[in-house]
C-alpha cells in the first residue's frame, strides 16, 4: 500500500498553517487568514499544496483541521444572538460572575459583559436540590410564553441552564423536549447538563453560553468547508483538533464547538508530545512563541498535562479573571502576553514593560514599515541582529531596519538614557524575563523542576528566544524541530482520535461508594466510545479516567489516575493513597487524618496515534559555509559578539556549531547564546546543548 | 556607557524577578489553604523584606488589608528576636491584632532567609484560618479575650525543627485543630518556596546581598509616590462618615492634610470604639486608609515600604479606628473597610470630579450555622449540624466616566462562592441570589447594584444567622457631585421582622432570611445621564 498523504489546517488571527506530509516527505505553507470566509484560504492553501506536491486531492487520505474561528468570535463578540433560561431568582449568575475585582488597584476595572444580554436571560420556575429532591416542581406552563419571547427577539442560539444540572438533568432535557416544537426551526439549543456538566453555577453556565453563541457560526463554517473540499474533488475524512489535544468528527465538532477554542496551541502540544516520544524525553517544557502570545507547557513521561479550565477573550488588560471563564478539556498550559508584536514601553517608573497588547499584523510592528509607531519585540530582535530583514516570512514582507531603531531609541532609549542597540536589548531581557517568570510559576505550581527539563521551541519566535530562556531557567537542552514555523499543523497529524466527557460528582474516598462510582464511569464510557466510534470503526480504543480529586475543606483541586476497571470499596484506601502522592508532589506535605474526596471524573476514550517516525540513515557532515557574519547582542556576556549566521539547509547531521551564532531559515531563525552548541539530529531537528 | 546600561536592565530584571517569587509565594498558599475565604476569595497576602524588615516587594494576589498590614507587621518580631540571633530554619509566627493584621483569624508568619549562612532577606505571609477558638467570627465579644486564643510573637519553627509544643496549644484552642494545622504548615511552606527561590535568584545573579537591589526598588517608588503627590494642590479637607455601628451610630470624622509631597490622615475626633467587635485596629486602618490614597493618587506605584512610607496617619488611641487591648476587633472590616469611601470624601474635594461615590462598604460575612446549643434540643432533633460562611457583596460607586459595578468586592478583594458549593456543605438553599432592581443610586453615572439574597433550610428545623459585618443598613453610600444615594442595605426574615442588630439571629423552622445588600451612590446630576444609558437600563429591567 502507498505511503498515504495527510493534509492539516491551522487557521490562527494572522496566518493560516498549512502543512501535505507524506510518510518523511513534507510541504507547507503560510498565508494570511481570510477572515470574513476562512474556508477561502484553506481551500487556496490546500490547493496550492497539492499542486507542489503533483497529486490530485482525490489522493488526500485525511485533513485534520484547527481553527480559532470559535475564539475569534467570543472575542469579537460576533457570535449568535443568544438566549439564556436559568432557574428563577438567579437571573444574574453570568453576569455577576466571581464578584470578585481581578486587579484591587484599579478602580477604572469592569468585568466582560455577559454574551448574553440581561432582558434575555429568562427565568423558570424549577429548582432541584444538591441531592436531587425536587424542591420546586418545573412549572412546565410557563414555556410557551418563553418561546414566544425568544421568537420575537429574533434568537438564534439558547441556552439552558438550572442549578445542580451537573447530577440532576432532568430539568434541563424537560424544557429543551418541550420547547423544541415551539421554537423556529434551525434553532440550537444546547443545555448545561450535556455541555459542562460540572460543579460551580457560574462556569457550568458560562460554557454552555459560550457554546450555545458560537455554535450556529460554527456549525455553518464547518458546513461550507465541507462544501467546498467536496467541490474541489478532495473527499478525504475530515476531522477537527480540539483544545484538549485529541481528534474528534464534523458532527460532534458541531454540536460541542467551545472544545475547539484552543486547538492551534493543543497541536504545539501534541507536536511536543511527539517529539519526546521519538527522541525519549521523559521530561519536556514547550514553548510555542507567535506574534500575540507565548504558551509554555510542561509535558511528562510523553504527555502533555490536561486541565479543564480556560479562560477565553480577557477583556481588561489581558488580566486574570477579566475573561468568559469555560470548563472544557484543555491542554494545561501558561499563555502570556508575550509575542513578536507585544509592545514595549516605559512606564511611569522609568520601568520597561512588554506587552500584553500586540500591534498585531496591522499596523504590526514598526520594522514593518505599514504605519506602526509603538516598537514591538520584533523590532528589537531586528536591531539586535537576531531576525535578517531580507529573509522575514520568506522574504514577503521586507523589515525596516532604521525605523524600528528610530522608535526604539524615541519610545525607551530616550526615556532611560540608553544609547545604540541598548533599549532593543533591555526590551529582549525583560521579554525573556516574563517568559521565564511565567514558565518557572508554572513548573512550581505543578511541582515540577524545571531545571530538568529539555525546551521544544517552536512557533515563528520561539527559536529566537529559546537559549536565552534556557539560560534564565536552568535548562540544558533545546530542540528546535524541522517546520518549527508550522509546528501547531504538524502536531494536528500526530493526535489521536478522541473524546472526553467529564462530569462532576462529589464522592468522599474514605467511605467509597464503589457501585456508585462504576455506573457512572461505565456510562461516561459508553458516551465518549459513542462519539468515538464514528470515526474510529474497528480501531483499537484506550480509556483513561482522572479523578479530580482534594482535601474536604480545601478548594483546589489534584488529578489522580483512575484504574480502568471494575472498583471495589477497597478501592477508596488506593485512590487515597494516590491522591496523597500527587498531592504531596505538587506541595511537599500531607495532612494526615483529613478526608479526601473526588469532586470531578473525566474519562476519555482514544483511538491510536500514529506511528512514530524513524531517524534517517545520512551520513554526517562536518562542513558548511557561514551565509554571513553579525554583530550579534549576547545578553549572558552583556556585548555585542560577532557572529556567524548558517541557512539551516545547509547543515546535515553531525554538524556542530559553537554560539554565538545563528541558525536562519524561512519562517523564523534560532539564535545560539554563548552559553550553547548546535548540532543537527538524525530527524533533523536542530539540537542545542549548554556547554558548561 | 555599556556598563552602566547593562546594569540598569540587570536591575530591572532583578525586580520583575521578585515579584515572580512573592507571587509564587502567594500561588502556593492561596492552592493549599483550607479556609474557604481564603481559598475562594483570595484572603491572604505574601511579600518579601529586606533585612531591616522593610517590605520590597509583596504579590499582587490577596487583599490590601492584609497587604498593608503585613508592611508594618515584620518589625515587631524583632522586638522579640533580633535578627543578629535568628538561625537558618527558624520561623517565627504571632496572630496578634495589634502587631499583626488586625484580627485573631490571621496568623502572620516570618521566614529568615540565609545565603551563605548570611541573612539576606525575610518572607512573610498571612492568611486567614478557620477558627481560633472564642466566640468565633462574630462582632459579638466584648473583649479581644473572649474573640480566641492570642499567640505571642514566637518561633513555630527552629533550625529546621516545627515547635509542636506551640502547634499543640493553638490546636488545642481551634474547634478544626486538622484545618487549622493544614494552614500553619501551608504559611510555613509558602515562605519557604519563596526563600528557595531567592536564593536561586541570588546565585544566579551573584549577590550576596539584597541591599543595593532593595534601595533601588524603594528609593524609585519613593520618588514616584512623592512625585504623584506633588501635583496635588497643598491644602486640607475634611469628610465625616456616620456608620451604623453596633450598640449605636458611629462617626468617622476625617481630614486630609497635604503639604508639599507629604499627605496625613487624620481621624482626631472619630467616635470612641465600640464595646462589640466592630473595630479596627490602627495597622488595619492604615492598610485600608492608605489603599484608598493610592487607588486615586498612584495606583502605578507598586506597594512597598517605600511608596507606602510617605502617607502618614494620625489617630487618637481608645477611637474606634485605633482601638486599646483588649477591645473586640474580630469584625474590624466592618469599619477598617468603609474608611476607603470616607478618604474618598476628603479626595473629592482635593480632585473635583475625578473621584468615585460611596460603595457598598464592608463584605457581608454571611455566617450561617445550624441552631444546636441555641434553641431547645427537640427543636433541631434530627437535623444536620453545620456551620457555612456565604459572601454578600453590594454596588461599587458610580465612577467618573462610568457606572459602578454591580455587586463586586469593594475596597476588599474578597468575592462570592458558588451557591452550588456552598449547598453541598449544609442543608440549607439559596431560592435567590440576584441584582437588586433600582438599588444603585442614581446619577451621571450610576451606583453599581446590589443584590438580594434569600436562603432557606431545607429541612423542618430553623438555622442561625450572625448580623456582624451587615452595615449600611441605617447610612447609605452617598453620592458625588449630584449623584443620588444607594437602597440602603437590609437584614430580615421573610415574614417580615427585620434583624435588629448585629448579633446572632435565629431564623426559625419554615422562615427564611433575605438578605438586600447596599447599592453604590450615584455620580453626578442624574438630569444629565445619556438616554442611551437609560435606555438599556430600561431594556435589561434594572431600574
Amino acid at each position: 500500500m502507498a505511503t498515504p498523504f495527510k493534509l492539516a489546517a491551522d487557521i490562527g488571527g494572522t496566518f493560516t498553517d498549512i502543512v501535505l506530509e507524506q510518510g518523511n516527505r513534507r510541504w507547507s505553507g503560510k498565508i494570511l487568514t481570510t477572515t470574513h470566509a476562512p474556508e477561502v484560504a484553506v481551500l487556496e492553501g490546500a490547493t496550492n499544496l497539492i499542486a507542489e506536491a503533483g497529486i490530485s486531492p482525490g489522493d488526500v487520505s485525511v485533513f485534520i483541521h484547527g481553527t480559532t474561528l470559535a475564539t475569534n468570535a467570543l472575542i469579537e463578540r460576533k457570535g449568535a444572538a443568544t438566549a439564556f433560561i436559568t432557574t428563577q431568582g438567579f437571573r444574574d449568575v453570568i453576569e455577576q460572575g466571581y464578584e470578585k475585582r481581578f486587579d484591587h488597584y484599579d478602580l477604572n476595572i469592569n468585568r466582560a459583559a455577559p454574551l448574553v444580554p440581561r432582558h434575555l436571560r429568562l427565568t423558570v420556575q424549577e429548582r432541584l436540590a444538591v441531592n436531587g429532591d425536587t424542591l420546586i416542581p418545573l412549572d412546565e406552563s410557563a414555556l410557551p410564553a418563553l418561546a414566544e419571547k425568544i421568537t420575537a427577539e429574533g434568537v438564534t442560539a439558547v441556552a439552558i441552564g438550572f442549578l445542580h444540572a451537573y447530577a440532576h438533568g432532568s430539568h434541563e432535557r424537560r424544557v429543551r423536549e418541550l420547547l423544541r416544537p415551539l421554537l423556529p426551526r434551525g434553532i440550537t439549543i444546547c443545555i448545561s447538563s450535556e455541555v459542562a456538566p460540572e460543579i460551580r453555577e457560574y462556569e457550568r453556565f458560562s460554557t454552555t453560553v459560550a457554546n450555545a453563541y458560537v455554535r450556529p457560526l460554527m456549525a455553518g463554517y464547518l458546513k461550507r468547508l465541507q462544501d467546498g473540499l467536496a467541490a474541489m474533488g478532495l473527499n478525504a475524512p475530515l476531522y477537527l483538533m480540539m483544545s484538549g489535544g485529541g481528534l474528534t468528527t464534523i458532527e460532534t465538532a458541531s454540536r460541542f464547538p467551545i472544545r475547539l477554542v484552543e486547538s492551534g496551541p493543543a497541536g504545539g502540544a501534541i507536536l511536543a508530545a511527539r517529539m519526546a516520544q521519538q527522541l525519549k524525553l521523559p521530561e519536556v517544557l514547550s514553548f510555542d512563541m507567535g506574534g500575540t502570545t507565548a504558551k509554555i507547557c510542561l509535558l511528562s513521561n510523553y504527555e502533555p498535562e490536561r486541565a479543564h479550565r480556560f479562560e477565553i477573550a480577557r477583556a481588561y488588560k489581558d488580566m486574570k479573571g477579566s475573561g468568559i471563564p469555560v470548563r472544557i478539556p484543555v491542554i494545561e498550559m501558561v499563555e502570556i502576553g508575550a509575542g513578536g508584536g507585544s509592545i514595549a514601553r516605559v512606564d511611569r517608573l522609568g520601568r520597561i514593560t512588554v506587552g500584553p497588547d500586540s500591534a498585531g499584523s496591522t499596523p504590526g510592528p514598526v520594522c514593518y514599515g505599514r504605519g506602526g509607531t509603538e516598537p514591538a519585540v520584533t523590532d528589537a530582535n531586528v536591531v539586535l541582529g537576531k531576525i535578517d530583514p531580507a529573509f522575514f516570512a520568506g522574504g514577503k514582507i521586507a523589515l525596516q531596519t532604521d525605523m524600528a531603531k528610530t522608535a526604539l531609541q524615541k519610545n525607551i532609549g530616550d526615556r532611560l538614557g540608553l544609547k545604540d542597540f541598548w533599549s532593543a536589548a533591555g526590551v529582549a531581557e525583560i521579554v525573556e524575563e516574563n517568559m521565564a517568570n511565567a514558565a518557572r510559576v508554572h513548573a512550581i505550581e505543578r511541582g515540577k523542576d524545571i531545571g530538568a527539563c529539555t525546551m521544544i521551541a517552536f512557533g515563528g519566535g520561539a527559536p529566537l528566544h529559546a537559549t536565552r530562556l534556557a539560560e534564565k531557567t536552568g535548562i540544558r537542552r533545546i530542540i528546535v524541530p524541522v517546520g518549527a514555523g508550522v509546528g501547531s499543523a504538524i502536531g494536528f497529524l500526530q493526535a489521536p482520535i478522541s473524546f472526553e466527557i467529564t462530569k462532576s460528582s462529589i464522592q468522599s474516598l474514605d467511605a467509597f461508594d464503589a457501585d456508585g462510582v462504576n455506573a457512572l464511569l461505565k456510562q461516561m464510557e459508553r458516551d465518549a466510545t459513542a462519539e468515538v466510534l464514528p470515526a474510529l470503526g474497528q480501531s483499537k480504543r484506550v480509556t483513561t479516567i482522572i479523578a479530580d480529586c482534594r482535601y474536604v475543606g480545601q478548594g483546589h483541586e489534584i488529578r489522580v489516575v483512575i484504574p480502568v476497571r471494575t472498583l471495589s470499596n477497597k478501592d477508596g484506601a488506593t485512590l487515597k493513597a494516590a491522591f496523597e502522592r500527587a498531592y504531596a508532589a505538587v506541595y511537599g506535605l500531607t495532612i494526615p487524618g483529613q478526608a479526601a474526596e473526588a469532586i470531578t471524573w473525566s474519562v476519555t476514550v482514544s483511538g491510536p496515534s500514529p506511528a512514530i517516525s524513524r531517524p534517517s540513515k545520512a551520513r554526517p557532515v562536518k562542513r558548511a559555509k557561514p551565509l554571513r557574519h553579525l554583530n550579534l547582542f549576547d545578553a549572558r556576556l552583556g556585548k555585542q559578539v560577532r557572529s556567524p549566521v548558517y541557512w539551516r539547509f545547509d547543515l546535515s547531521v553531525g554538524f556542530k556549531i559553537k554560539g554565538p551564532a545563528i541558525v536562519a531559515e524561512h519562517e523564523t531563525s534560532t539564535i545560539i547564546g554563548s552559553a550553547f552548541t548546535a548540532s543537527i539530529d538524525h530527524f533533523g531537528n536542530i539540537l542545542l546543548e549548554r556547554v558548561s | 556607557m555599556s556598563k552602566s546600561s547593562l546594569d540598569a536592565i540587570r536591575t530591572q530584571v532583578m525586580w520583575n524577578r521578585l515579584i515572580a517569587v512573592v507571587e509564587e509565594q502567594a500561588q502556593s498558599l492561596l492552592r493549599t489553604a483550607f479556609g474557604t475565604i481564603t481559598r475562594e476569595a483570595g484572603d491572604l497576602s505574601a511579600g518579601v523584606y529586606n533585612v531591616e524588615g522593610h517590605m520590597i516587594a509583596q504579590a499582587m494576589t490577596g487583599t490590601p488589608g492584609h497587604v498593608n498590614t503585613m508592611a508594618t507587621a515584620v518589625r515587631h518580631f524583632f522586638d522579640h528576636y533580633p535578627p543578629a540571633k535568628m538561625k537558618p530554619g527558624d520561623v517565627y509566627i504571632t496572630n496578634d491584632p495589634w502587631l499583626g493584621t488586625g484580627h485573631l483569624f490571621d496568623y502572620v508568619v516570618l521566614t529568615p532567609v540565609f545565603l551563605k549562612s548570611k541573612l539576606v532577606a525575610f518572607f512573610a505571609s498571612t492568611c486567614h484560618v478557620i477558627d481560633v477558638g472564642g466566640v468565633g467570627m462574630t462582632a459579638n465579644a466584648n473583649s479581644s479575650f473572649e474573640e480566641g486564643t492570642l499567640v505571642p510573637h514566637l518561633p513555630i519553627r527552629k533550625q529546621g525543627k516545627l515547635n509542636e509544643e506551640l502547634i499543640s496549644v493553638i490546636l488545642a484552642n481551634s474547634r478544626y485543630p486538622v484545618e487549622v494545622r493544614g494552614d500553619l504548615l501551608s504559611l510555613i511552606s509558602s515562605n519557604d518556596t519563596g526563600a528557595r527561590r531567592l536564593v536561586d535568584m541570588m546565585t544566579e545573579f551573584k549577590l550576596s546581598s539584597l541591599e543595593p537591589l532593595a534601595r533601588h526598588i524603594l528609593t524609585t517608588s519613593e520618588k514616584a509616590a512623592r512625585a504623584a503627590i506633588r501635583a496635588l494642590p497643598n491644602g486640607a479637607w475634611s469628610y465625616d462618615m456616620p456608620l451604623d455601628g453596633y450598640e449605636s451610630p458611629l462617626l468617622v470624622k476625617c481630614k486630609l492634610v497635604i503639604d508639599n509631597g507629604k499627605i496625613t490622615l487624620d481621624y482626631r475626633g472619630t467616635s470612641p470604639a465600640s464595646l462589640y467587635g466592630i473595630n479596627s485596629p490602627r495597622t488595619y486602618s492604615l492598610a485600608y486608609s492608605v489603599f484608598a490614597l493610592k487607588a486615586v493618587i498612584a495606583p502605578y506605584v507598586p506597594n512597598n515600604i517605600g511608596s507606602l512610607s510617605v502617607f502618614d496617619m494620625v489617630t487618637e488611641p481608645g477611637s474606634c479606628v485605633d482601638p486599646i487591648r483588649p477591645s473586640p476587633v474580630t469584625a474590624r472590616h466592618v469599619l477598617g473597610q468603609q474608611l476607603a469611601d470616607c478618604v474618598f470624601g476628603c479626595l473629592a474635594q482635593t480632585l473635583p470630579g475625578q473621584v468615585q461615590a460611596e460603595s457598598a462598604g464592608a463584605i457581608w460575612i454571611m455566617s450561617l450555622s445550624s441552631a444546636h446549643g441555641r434553641v431547645p434540643a427537640e427543636d433541631v432533633k434530627g437535623a444536620t449540624a453545620f456551620g457555612v460562611i456565604s459572601i454578600g457583596l453590594g454596588g461599587i460607586g458610580g465612577r467618573p466616566g462610568q457606572d459602578g459595578l454591580s455587586t463586586m468586592a469593594f475596597p476588599s478583594g474578597v468575592g462570592s462562592i458558588p451557591v452550588e458549593i456552598t449547598e453541598g456543605q449544609c442543608p440549607l438553599w439559596f431560592k435567590e441570589k440576584q441584582f437588586l432592581k433600582g438599588s444603585g443610586g442614581e446619577g451621571e453615572y450610576r451606583g453599581g447594584l446590589g443584590q438580594r439574597i434569600e436562603v432557606q433550610n431545607r429541612e423542618a428545623a430553623p438555622f442561625v444567622i450572625s448580623a456582624a459585618t451587615f452595615d449600611r443598613i441605617r447610612h447609605a453610600a452617598q453620592g458625588r457631585d449630584g449623584g443620588a444615594p444607594g437602597q440602603k442595605g437590609a437584614a430580615y426574615r421573610k415574614s417580615g421582622e427585620h434583624l435588629k442588630d448585629k448579633g446572632i439571629h435565629i431564623i426559625a423552622k419554615g422562615d427564611a432570611l433575605v438578605v438586600e445588600l447596599p447599592g453604590g451612590g450615584g455620580f453626578g446630576n442624574p438630569q444629565k445621564r445619556s438616554a442611551a444609558l437609560r435606555a438599556a437600563d430600561e431594556k435589561a429591567e434594572l431600574n
